[in-house]
């Protein structure tokens, strides 16, 4: 059983005793433990079931890389899935749930998948799922994503809050062992703005655990000591708890860190996400250990041999009573040498190398430890537990030798240097057959703007693996890190270091090498994704030869761990299948981040009401104070309507459209787009950007416009106003405003830079309110405006006014058919106005109007809106707008591109109409109007949509405009319109201007 | 993230204030010119491997476009220039064609 034992534990304070629950246990830790530490401190092993076959699964690892002890940690709004147990520190009160089980973890329903795994194997979705396809939806979905998936995600709103942080560094260095507190410390003496960063609660790595002695001192008093110095510089900053995420563009780097997650307490930001720009980045991630592939080496208490002493030195416990040691290489002799130490039994040492190891293993067996070379596992005993292993030769097929009896199989297939940081931004690798294993190609370093690259690696990152070199690396790169920086590095300190030697280790991809089908197909690689040796091998033999497309038929590496265990070996029994060499498959993509990172953390501060600005029109808040239902658009609030107490949304428009039809209404219209072209080149400019001309429009008049892009196709419209003989003003839609400023400064700055002209949005400076209805005059004169007639301001027209006191500009024009006067004030005065006005008005019934009523007066004019009526393929002339492009200019944006054969030409396009039913039904907004016959695919043909449908309470029936084949051409016609889940109805091709035909009404 | 430098208003900022206008140096086609002319002015866009002039507008800064020369696949940048200009400035050519010895971008080497 694993047991805490008596003595020990370097990170642990005996003292300070912590409760915990497990799947609702309530169990007991120390403070210094983690999750994992404390669990297997309370003989719970096994601590989930996998992906796909529901297996029992036990903790392999100790570290960040763990793939098998994901948990759900915490309740309600602090729920969180997929936590690494090994990552998470204890606390008082932390409430920990295994996953993936039905109906609990001893006793899984879902673990048939495992007897029937000859039955699943790679690539079994796409091969099985396939077909009847109408199953998929309904049959086949539900039942895999009831059986699948890892943790479950959580139902309630974050309780938390998250923060971002920018940060610059000279020198970034990621990873606080002995490798980053060297780098850290060069860069630190050499004068450079260092920035430490160590994703763990403790300064050191792995060397306080595997020994050997720096400056004489134990590498636990080197570390302390190296801390010390580095706290004391004002240059050097430290974090714990804070994972370099990510490597990007330029130096950029995402820093991860981990503020309230070990803390009963839970007030303050939870995470904290650094956004750093680093001129120089020195990686010292240290390595992973490789599990090795035998049969049965994903039964609970089969661990990576430094995970073992890890639990055993750092946290005092021991995993097991009975450790069986396999090993391809000298380091795993360490696990044996510590658990002999602790006083637990060591069998046996298996060491797959003929020869067997080095002085590690002469210290093993002055030890007593009995050592077996050239032996491999040729099976794993027990199910939820390890019971033992069957010995076999490492070549062969595995006839076993001997049973052993144990709990824990400490393995060890070799370390890989942690490349993701390098590799992120570009970084390439090379293969080092001596130690079989990719590390950095320091001559393909990530380039940033300069071309130079900006990333080292250090120490194991970097392929150095024994003590003694890490520190000649690590030093060697931080003071190169601080001189690429610009800083003048003087020559690193040398260290003295007494370690034990190593030699080689041997490749061993699969255990024994010739495993038979039975043992490859329980054999795990990719814990998370439950992958076996046979799956890649079967995906071999089926053609997935790059490494890419092996990677996602058969999963490997794509779970949360991304592959951190399983990726080399993985790619090493693919490189055996294909006859390739190693390096010749090559590695899958490493991407950002390096472990997950919280989405609260990207978030930040950005949520609720701080997720994006909200634009206020000057009369925001008197809106909100009458009764206002809004509508967004864009990042603006607009009035949808003002619906009266107890009366409906329906009602409330139908009532602001008659009142304007009939008295008079006030629409806030200030979210127009209002940019002012002003120079001596200014109609010249509006010649080119709009497709009628400008240029000979007269100072106090005002023109309806259209605007194109190069393809031709509608994109913007409104009306423009000439102030003088150098500016005009021109109105966009409310979402247009920005985009055609950028598209005026485009052209301005891009193609006609000759042009003397200046645009200048003054959207936000200029409030701007409509009077509509047949008594706009009278509420205008009712305030005292002068010279409002139609003689004085005629329709078209603008003029400076004074309107109740305040100094207005008003433009006759009329987006609703009725006489109507636009008001523009000074944002400042919006406000005052339209109280001013809507007090004004009472006698006349006057009512605030929003946009469903906008739109309705509009269509019941016909008149288009960008957006509805167009679709980014839409032409003017489609629009039956041809009385708004000029033929007398040369150049026009889009000019050329309407005369394409497709377009203007082509008598086949869909063109506006309208479109009423008999019994004057509503269509249906988005319904496509049917043609004769079906297309190749079996549909139903199409001869046009509907862009626009309301009912009209002007006319009391439903009216539409749409696009038709043919446009107008077939006026009079009955066509078809489809009706969602019912049979389509009849409608007539009609006028699309349905009020007042002559426009006699908004001229008077 | 990349880091650019305005040569408007001398400001080095992050990529997220900028905005990349896609290919430089492109000559507009109007009314008059002919299909091929047209569909090429249009449509059809270098996608290099290694040098590459592109647009670029300092949108959340001075407002100002202006012409970046940069290695896609390096993610070096060899200089940034005005827009109000047909080719880059020679001096510039000289950087590129030092560090990128025999580079051809459409017409220029």
């Amino acid at each position: 059983m694993s047991s805490r034992l008596a003595q020990g534990g370097r990170l642990i304070d005996r003292g300070a005793m912590r409760e915990f629950t497990f799947n609702g246990k309530r169990l007991k830790g120390y403070e210094g433990d983690t999750l994992a530490s404390a669990l297997l401190a309370n003989d719970q092993v096994m601590m989930g079931r996998s992906f796909k076959y529901h297996r029992p699964r036990g903790v392999v690892a100790s570290g960040s890389e763990e793939p098998n002890a994901l948990m759900g940690i915490g309740t309600g709004g602090r729920f969180e899935p997929n936590q690494r147990a090994t990552m998470q520190e204890l606390f008082d009160g932390l409430q920990a749930e295994s996953q993936n089980h039905w109906p609990s973890l001893e006793f899984d329903v879902g673990a048939i998948n495992a007897k029937m795994s000859r039955f699943f194997p790679a690539g079994f979705y796409y091969k099985t799922f396939l077909w009847p396809r109408s199953f998929w939806e309904k049959v086949y979905e539900p039942i895999v994503r009831q059986a699948a998936g890892l943790g479950k995600a959580p139902k309630d709103k974050d309780a938390d809050s998250y923060e971002h942080l920018y940060a610059f560094a000279d020198v970034l260095v990621v990873g606080g062992g002995v490798a980053g507190l060297t780098a850290a410390l060069e860069a630190g003496r050499a004068g450079a703005r260092v920035l430490l960063l160590e994703q763990t609660a403790h300064w050191g790595g792995r060397a306080p655990v595997d020994g050997g002695k720096i400056a004489g001192e134990e590498a636990e008093t080197h570390v302390a000591n190296l801390v010390a110095e580095l706290e004391a510089m004002p240059n050097v900053t430290l974090r714990l708890r804070c994972m370099g995420a990510g490597v990007y563009d330029h130096g950029y780097v995402l820093g991860y860190e981990r503020l309230t997650d070990h803390l009963s307490d839970k007030s303050g930001p939870r995470h904290r996400l650094w956004r750093i720009r680093a001129s120089q980045i020195v990686v010292a991630g240290g390595a992973i250990e490789r599990p090795l592939s035998f049969a049965g080496n994903d039964v609970p208490g089969v661990m990576l041999a430094s995970a073992v002493r890890d639990y055993a030195v750092n946290y005092g416990v021991a995993p097991g009573d009975r450790v069986v040691v396999v090993t391809n290489n000298d380091d795993a002799y360490r696990t044996a040498l510590a658990m002999k130490a602790e006083g637990l039994e060591v069998p046996v040492i298996l060491d797959a190398r003929a020869a067997g190891g080095g002085a590690l293993a002469e210290q093993a067996r002055a030890a007593g430890i009995r050592v077996e070379a050239g032996k491999a596992v040729a099976k794993v005993l027990g199910a939820k537990r390890v019971t033992g292993v069957e010995v076999c030769a490492q070549n062969g097929s595995g006839s076993t030798i001997e049973t052993v009896a144990c709990d824990v199989v400490a393995m060890s297939g070799g370390w890989s240097p942690i490349v993701h940081l390098w590799s992120h931004c570009g970084g390439k690798l090379i293969w080092d057959e001596t130690h079989a294993m990719f590390r950095p190609d320091p001559d393909k370093a990530p380039t940033g703007a300069d071309g130079k690259g900006f990333v080292l690696c250090a120490g194991s990152s970097n392929g150095a693996l024994l003590l003694s070199e890490v520190i000649v690396d690590a030093g060697r790169a931080g003071l190169a890190a601080a001189e690429a920086a610009g800083f003048e590095a003087p020559v690193a300190q040398s260290w003295q270091v007494d370690e034990v030697s190593e030699i080689p280790l041997a490749a061993v991809w699969l255990m024994p090498a010739g495993a038979s089908y039975d043992k490859r197909a329980k054999t795990w690689l990719d814990y998370q994704n439950d992958v076996k040796v046979s799956d890649i091998q079967l995906a071999a033999q089926e053609g997935y030869e790059s490494v890419e497309h092996a990677k996602r038929y058969t999963t490997l590496g794509m779970a949360t761990d991304q592959g951190k265990l399983s990726n080399i070996n993985g790619l090493a029994i693919l490189s055996a299948s294909l006859g390739e060499a190693i390096p010749q498959v090559g590695t899958t993509t490493f991407r950002p981040p390096y472990t997950p990172v919280s989405m609260g953390a990207l978030a930040g501060q950005g949520r609720g009401e701080t997720f994006q600005p909200l634009r206020r029109t000057p009369i925001h808040d008197w809106h909100e104070s009458h009764g206002v239902q809004w509508e967004p658009v864009g990042h603006w609030r607009r009035p949808f309507c003002f619906p009266k107490a107890g009366e409906s949304t329906h009602d409330a428009v139908n009532r602001e459209v008659l009142t304007v039809r009939e008295k008079v209404g006030l629409l806030d219209a200030s979210t127009l787009g209002k940019l002012i072209v002003k120079g001596p080149d200014a109609g010249k400019f509006l010649d080119l950007l709009y497709t009628n001309m400008m240029s000979n429009l007269k100072p106090g008049r005002c023109r309806y416009g259209l605007m194109c892009n190069e393809n031709g196709f509608l994109i913007d419209d409104g009306v423009v106003a000439r102030i003088d003989e150098n500016t005009f003003l021109c109105h966009t839609t409310t979402g247009g405003a920005d985009t055609i400023h950028a598209h005026m400064e485009e052209w301005l700055q891009t193609e006609w830079w000759d042009l003397q002209v200046h645009v200048a949005n003054v959207t936000e400076q200029y409030g701007q309110i409509a009077v509509v209805g047949p008594m706009a005059r009278q509420l205008l004169e009712v305030l005292g405006t002068p010279n409002i007639s139609k003689e004085e301001l005629p329709f078209m027209a603008w003029a400076d006014r004074v309107v109740g006191g305040i100094p207005c500009r008003i433009y006759r024009i009329s987006f609703s058919g009725e006489l109507s006067y636009e008001i523009s004030v000074p944002a400042g005065q919006a406000r005052a106005l339209w109280e001013a006005l809507y007090e004004a008005g009472h006698g006349f019934g006057v009512a605030p109007y929003g946009t469903e009523a906008l739109h309705i007066l509009r269509a019941e004019k016909g008149f288009i809106m960008i957006g509805d009526e167009t679709d980014g393929t839409v032409i003017p002339q489609d629009l039956n707008l041809d009385w708004a492009i000029s033929k007398k200019k040369d150049d026009f944006i889009g000019k050329r591109g309407q005369q394409r054969q497709h377009l203007a030409l082509n008598p086949d396009r869909w063109k506006l109409v309208g479109l009423e039913v008999a019994d004057g039904a509503v269509l249906e907004d988005g319904a496509y109007i049917l043609d004769a016959g079906d297309n190749d695919k079996g549909q139903r043909n199409m001869q046009g949509r509907i862009t626009s449908t309301y009912y009209s309470p002007t006319l009391k029936k439903g009216i539409a405009m749409a696009l038709l084949k043919g446009g107008l051409s077939r006026a009079g016609e009955t066509v078809e319109v489809t009706r969602l889940g019912t049979t389509p109805v009849a409608a007539k091709v009609v006028e699309p201007v349905f009020y007042d035909k002559d426009g006699e009404k908004q001229n008077v | 993230m990349l880091l650019l430098e305005c040569p408007c208003c001398g400001q080095r900022g992050e990529e997220t204030e900028f905005h990349c206008g896609g290919e430089a140096h492109i000559t507009r086609e109007g009314p008059g010119a002919d299909d091929a002319a047209f569909e090429n002015y249009m449509f059809e866009r270098v996608n290099p491997k290694g040098v590459h002039l592109e647009r670029w507008r300092h949108v959340h800064g001075c407002g100002k476009w202006f012409h970046a020369a940069r290695d896609s696949a390096t993610l070096e940048v060899f200089g940034t220039y005005a827009a109000a200009t047909h080719r880059p400035p020679e001096e510039l050519l000289e950087t590129i064609r030092a560090k990128r010895p025999g580079f051809k971008w459409r017409e220029l080497a």
